[in-house]
Formats: C-alpha cells, structure tokens, sequence
C-alpha cells in the first residue's frame, strides 16, 4: 500500500483515508494521458483480498486442513509410482515410498496365521489392537481399506470437476457472450440435461459407456458441466453490459480477448464458489454410484463399494463394517462444503445465503 | 399478463423441452455399442435370418426418425413394449412398482415441509443468535451426509439393535397396509434428512430477507402484535419463495429414492432402474428415464404457475 510511504508526510492530524490511493489521485494532471491500468490490478487485488477473508475463516480453514490431511492420507496410503526399470539409478525405485496402513487393502493374510484357516477366523472381526478398524466380511483389514479408498473417491472427484469446468465455462461463456442460436443451441441442451435428477442421468451415461473408473468419470462430467455453463452465462450476460467491455471491443480487441482478459476475471467468482461446493456432490455421486453396484468393480477398496459389499453385515449387526467408510465420505464432503462457503463468503461478504451446500 | 396467459406461455416452454427429453431417452439407445438384435435375444446364437426376422419384428429395419416415432407413438400410450428380462409388459412392471415410489416420495416430502419451515422461521427469528448457528451447523450436516450410509446406520440402529422395525419390507401385501406405511417411515426420514437441510436454510435466508422490509416495520409500528406481524405477514410472503424449492425438493427426492430404496429394498422404481441397469433391459431403462424426467418437468412447470399465482409481478 502506497499510502504507507505518505503516513509520514501526512500525519499532522488529518483524517487518513484507508483503502484510497492518494498517490494516483494528486499526481494527475487534469485532462492529462491518465493510464488506469485498472483492469490487472482490479482483478489481482479482488483475489487478494477474498483470500484475506478466507483467511480469517476458521471454518474453512478447518475444512481445508481436512481435507488435506485425508488427501495425504490417501496418497500415502500405500506406495505408488514405480518408476520405468531402463531409467539409470532410480530405476525401478518408487515415486513413494511411504506406506501409512498397515496391510494391503486387498490382502486376505489374517486367515493365513491362522492354521488350519476356517471361516470363523475369516471374517468380520470387530475393532482390536490388530486391525483398529476390524476386518470386512473377507477378512481384509479395514483400517487399511478405508485409507487406500479416499485415492479412488478423492481422485475421482477432483477429476470430474476439473474436467467438467473445461467443458462447462467456455460453452456457457460462448452461449453467454454470443447470445443468439449459438446460445439458444447450448443452453436448450442444458436444459434438457437438466430435466434428469443428477444421479439418473449419470445412471443414463453409465448404462451406456459400461462401469469403470473412467466411465464414471464421465459420466460425472456429463452431469456436472451443466451448473457451470449456466452460471457463467449468467454472469456474461450481466458483465457484458460494462462498458469497458464496449471500450474492449472498440479498441479492436479480438472476441477471444475481450472474453478471456476482460470478461472472465469479473465472472468466475460464483463457477469458482459452484465448482468448490460441486466437489463434494460429486464425491458423494461417485459413491452413491459405488454402492448401487453401478461404479468400480465390488473388490476394489472405494468408500461406496465397500458400503455396497457390507451391507447386510450392517443389518445383522456388524456397526464397524460400514461406519468408517462413512464417516471418511463424510468429513470430506463436510469439509469441502465448509471450504465452499467460505469462498462464497470471501467473494462476496454482503450475500446471505449460506449452507446450500452445494446442491442445486 | 392473466394468469391463462402465463399458463399457456410457460406450457407451450415445456413442449420442446418434453421432445428434446424423449429424443434423448431414445437416443441413449443408439449409443450403445453393439447390435440391438444382440440385447433382445441376450446375445443367444441365431441363424441370420431369424435374426433378421426380429429386427423387423421390432421395426430396427427402418430409418432412426421412423424408430423414433414409432417409439414415441408407443410411449404417449405408454407402451414401452416387453421387458426383456421379464417378457411382461414395461408399463405392467412399472405400474406394479410406481405406488410403492410415490407413497416414499410422498411421505419424505410431508417430513421435510413439517419440519423444514417452521425450523427455518425458528432460525430466521431469532437471526445470528446461538439458535441460528445452531440450525446452520445442523444444516451442513444433514447436507453432508450421505443418505444411503445414513440409512444403513438407521437400519442398524433401529432395526437391529432396538428392533422397532422390521428389517425388509412386508411382501405380498397391498400398498396401504399399515405394516408398509410404517416400514416406509425410515426411507422417508433417510431422504427427507437432506431435503429438511436444504429446505430450512432457504426458508431461513428467505424470511431473513422479509423482516427487513418495510411493510413489517409498518406493520409493528401500528402496534400489531409480534405473532401476527410473523404468522399473517412475514411467514406468509416469506413462503413463497420456498414453494419454487418445491420443485428442486422433486428432485433431490427422486435422486433419494433411487439409493434409499436400494438400503432400504423397497419395491419402488428406483430400485426397478438399477436392477435392469446390471442386467441391461434396456425398455425398462429407458421408459423410466423418461417417465422421470416428464416428471421433473412437469414439476417446475406446476412450481413456475404456483408462484406466478402467489407473486403476480412474476408474470410480466
């Protein structure tokens, strides 16, 4: 702030003006050549300060420190990453080494100390100093499972949402800008899209590509599109107005300048808070889509799934067989949800319109 | 703008939405990779002209725009043809599992609307006090949690360790047993859970948005008592608002049901589309996908006219 180079200058008494750049203002010579150079600095400093408002969150804060310990948790879960064995010294090493739960996910090895291996020692063991967790109905240790399964949903959610904003931010921004057929011709297939409840569409998109961790993928990012297109048109369209938007275009900006450089930074604030909160639905989708049977295969270790495969345990009485599963879904989703309204918050203090939580 | 005119306006909106739907839900047929004839005989292996016997038989012969019709004439009777899985009738399959959906539906609507409003006027009147924060942190979760673990710890909890309910659901009874209306209960606290967070916080934001009007200031000022400023003007304007969320309410308990009723295994449509999803019977599929989403239009439709009846300046 330059008005802190003045406070010495000025500080006989006069009322300081916080916020208000002096300096601009008494340097500038009356129908001079002003530069405003407003456009960078505007948009830097809206970022500035909604990230210094996120900061004295606490809320958020604490959503955001969850949510990276779970994505630590799962990306240290077990190793990963085995480097090509013709690379010279570090070939065949591992990206990482580090290995946080005890057991394989899919390993089966307590029945093993077992001898002779019944069925008894197989399944369903409750929570002990062994498997701090218990064990699932075929005897894998949960503990392990249940940290090795956030790199499925987590990944799965950062993916489809990151994806979905590539495809739903330039077609809304078009539809937006443009206006006319091009308009009418996206948002009426938004609106068709949107007739379907998301989990039905994304049932509708699986039916046809088949499971798997791709598929669901996209069929997360057929559903999830739609939201950003709408709001980013929505905002174009009230954006556009501007003048300097006008100014832009007499001045021979192409439309891809005025769009990117001039638009955008003044229309992304409600897509950014959208796609935060959009995270969590999504993961909650993904898992939804786990337990019906219609996502990964039932052997792998994501927090649907392993709902899906326990479910009966849980009705006969095994509580710990589903209960970490879910509260890891849980805390994440709870978590983003937080870290969403504290960006709606950051970008826009005055609204009062919190914990929708990101569902439409 | 009459209230006919506004009427007719936003139905004549709702055709091409309605043929754009069904083009879609016929569409996603055509997508699948594979030969149609494969899906009808399960993949069995016939001689070629039988083969081709059938394709007539389900008129896969002709051009894509005829099927379309074809299908489309069929299904405004709706006629969905034979399941496959099943060799009964599409609409008898569904017909027999619809009720089953609606009394669910019904009954998580009727616990979100008990307990969302007055909630969300409890929060909205005593605003950014303990009572508020409260309600927001009981919102967040509700939104968090994932319906179909919450109704696998209910299950647990109230069928397993204090055996309130049964476990499945009575069978062989009729829809209005009473033994089915009870066993519903839990589903319908399941999905309604959501809906009640979603719903309280808009009431809440909405009436927030009321008592700062001027009419309530007026309203006090003439010395009306508090209850009747709340109950006679701000509750009711306030209300309006809420009902267009009766749309996205359709929704989000229909987005319920299909995982609810898989926790809870319900005989209802939801259940239906994801047991044909793992075995492909594709007729059942898609007249469900559409029947769904001719209902979720219709909904906003009916939310649209309520509103614009309750908020005339929302007609012009």
């Amino acid at each position: 702030m330059s008005t802190k180079s003045q406070q010495s200058q000025m500080n006989r008494g006069r009322i300081r003006i916080e916020g208000f750049d002096a300096e601009v203002v008494e340097k500038r010579e009356p129908l001079s050549s002003w530069q405003p150079e407003l456009q960078s600095e505007e948009s830097k400093s809206r970022m500035y300060y909604a990230w210094r408002r996120f900061k004295r969150n606490r809320l958020a804060l604490f959503g955001a420190a969850v949510v990276t310990v779970m994505v630590l948790l799962a990306v240290f879960a077990r190793p990963w990453g085995e480097l090509p064995e013709w690379l010279p010294v570090i070939g065949g090493m591992l990206l990482q080494p580090f290995s946080l739960a005890p057991q394989d996910p899919a390993s089966q090895d307590i029945l093993l100390g077992y001898q002779p291996p019944t069925v008894q020692h197989l399944f369903s063991w409750p929570p002990s100093g062994l498997h701090l967790f218990g064990t699932d109905w075929a005897g894998r240790d949960l503990l392990s499972r249940t940290l090795y399964g956030g790199r499925w949903s987590l990944s799965i959610g950062f993916i489809a949402v990151g994806v979905a904003l590539l495809i739903g931010v330039p077609l809304g921004s078009i539809a937006g800008y443009y206006g006319g057929y091009v308009d009418e011709f996206i948002m009426r297939i938004v609106d068709m899209l949107y007739a379907f409840p998301f989990i039905v569409l994304a049932i509708a998109v699986i039916t046809i590509l088949g499971r798997g961790y791709w598929e669901m993928v996209l069929a997360l990012v057929v559903v999830g599109w739609l939201s950003y297109a709408r709001i980013i048109r929505g905002e174009i369209l009230s954006v556009k107005q501007n003048e300097y938007v006008t100014a832009a275009k007499a001045l021979g900006a192409k439309d891809r300048t005025v769009i990117i450089r001039h638009i955008m930074p003044n229309a992304m604030a409600p897509v950014i808070v959208q796609a935060t909160l959009s995270v969590g639905s999504v993961v909650l989708t993904a898992a939804a889509l786990g337990f019906l049977g219609l996502g990964l295969s039932p052997a792998t270790a994501e927090w649907g799934v392993m709902l899906n495969v326990e479910q009966d345990s849980m009705a006969r009485g095994n509580w710990w067989a589903g209960m970490f599963p879910g509260i890891a879904l849980f805390l994440f989703v709870m978590a983003i949800n937080l870290i969403g309204d504290g960006v709606r918050d950051a970008f826009d203090p005055q609204g009062d319109k919190r914990g929708s939580g990101g569902l439409r | 703008m009459s209230l006919q005119r506004f009427i007719l306006k936003r139905g004549l909106i709702t055709i091409p939405l309605l043929i754009g739907v069904s083009i879609m839900t016929f569409g996603m047929i055509h997508f699948i990779p594979g030969d149609p004839v494969d899906f009808i005989t399960q993949f069995a292996d016939l001689d070629p002209d039988v083969e081709d016997e059938i394709r007539s038989q389900y008129g896969l012969d002709q051009p894509v725009y005829i099927q379309y019709f074809n299908w489309m004439s069929d299904a405004i009777m709706l006629d969905f043809g034979n399941a496959i899985t099943t060799n009964r009738t599409v609409s008898a399959e569904i017909a027999d599992r619809l009720p089953y959906t609606l009394l669910m539906g019904s009954m998580a609507f009727l616990v979100t609307v008990i307990t969302a409003i007055p909630l969300g006027i409890y929060a909205a009147y005593h605003r950014n006090t303990r009572i508020d924060q409260t309600s927001r942190v009981f919102a967040l979760l509700g939104i968090a949690l994932p319906n179909f673990w919450l109704g696998l710890i209910l299950i647990l909890v109230f069928s397993s360790y204090l055996g309130l309910f049964p476990v499945l659901p009575p069978t062989g009874e009729g829809l209005l047993s009473t033994d089915m209306i009870f066993y519903t209960i839990l589903p319908a606290v399941t999905i309604g859970t959501g809906a009640t967070a979603l719903m309280m916080r808009l009431m809440r934001s909405s009436m927030v948005e009321e008592l700062d009007k001027d009419y309530v200031r007026t309203a006090r000022a003439k010395g009306l008592p508090e209850k009747t400023v709340i109950r006679k003007h701000v509750v009711r304007n306030s209300l309006i608002s809420v009902v267009t969320v009766a749309a996205i309410q359709v929704a989000f308990i229909i987005s319920g049901s299909v995982v609810v009723e898989v926790v809870f295994s319900y005989p209802g449509i939801g259940r239906l589309l994801v047991e044909r999803v793992q075995t492909r019977d594709f007729p059942v599929i898609q007249a469900l996908v559409l029947i769904i989403g001719v209902f979720v239009i219709f909904a906003n439709m009916l939310a649209d006219i309520i509103y614009a009846y309750l908020d005339p300046r929302i007609r012009y």
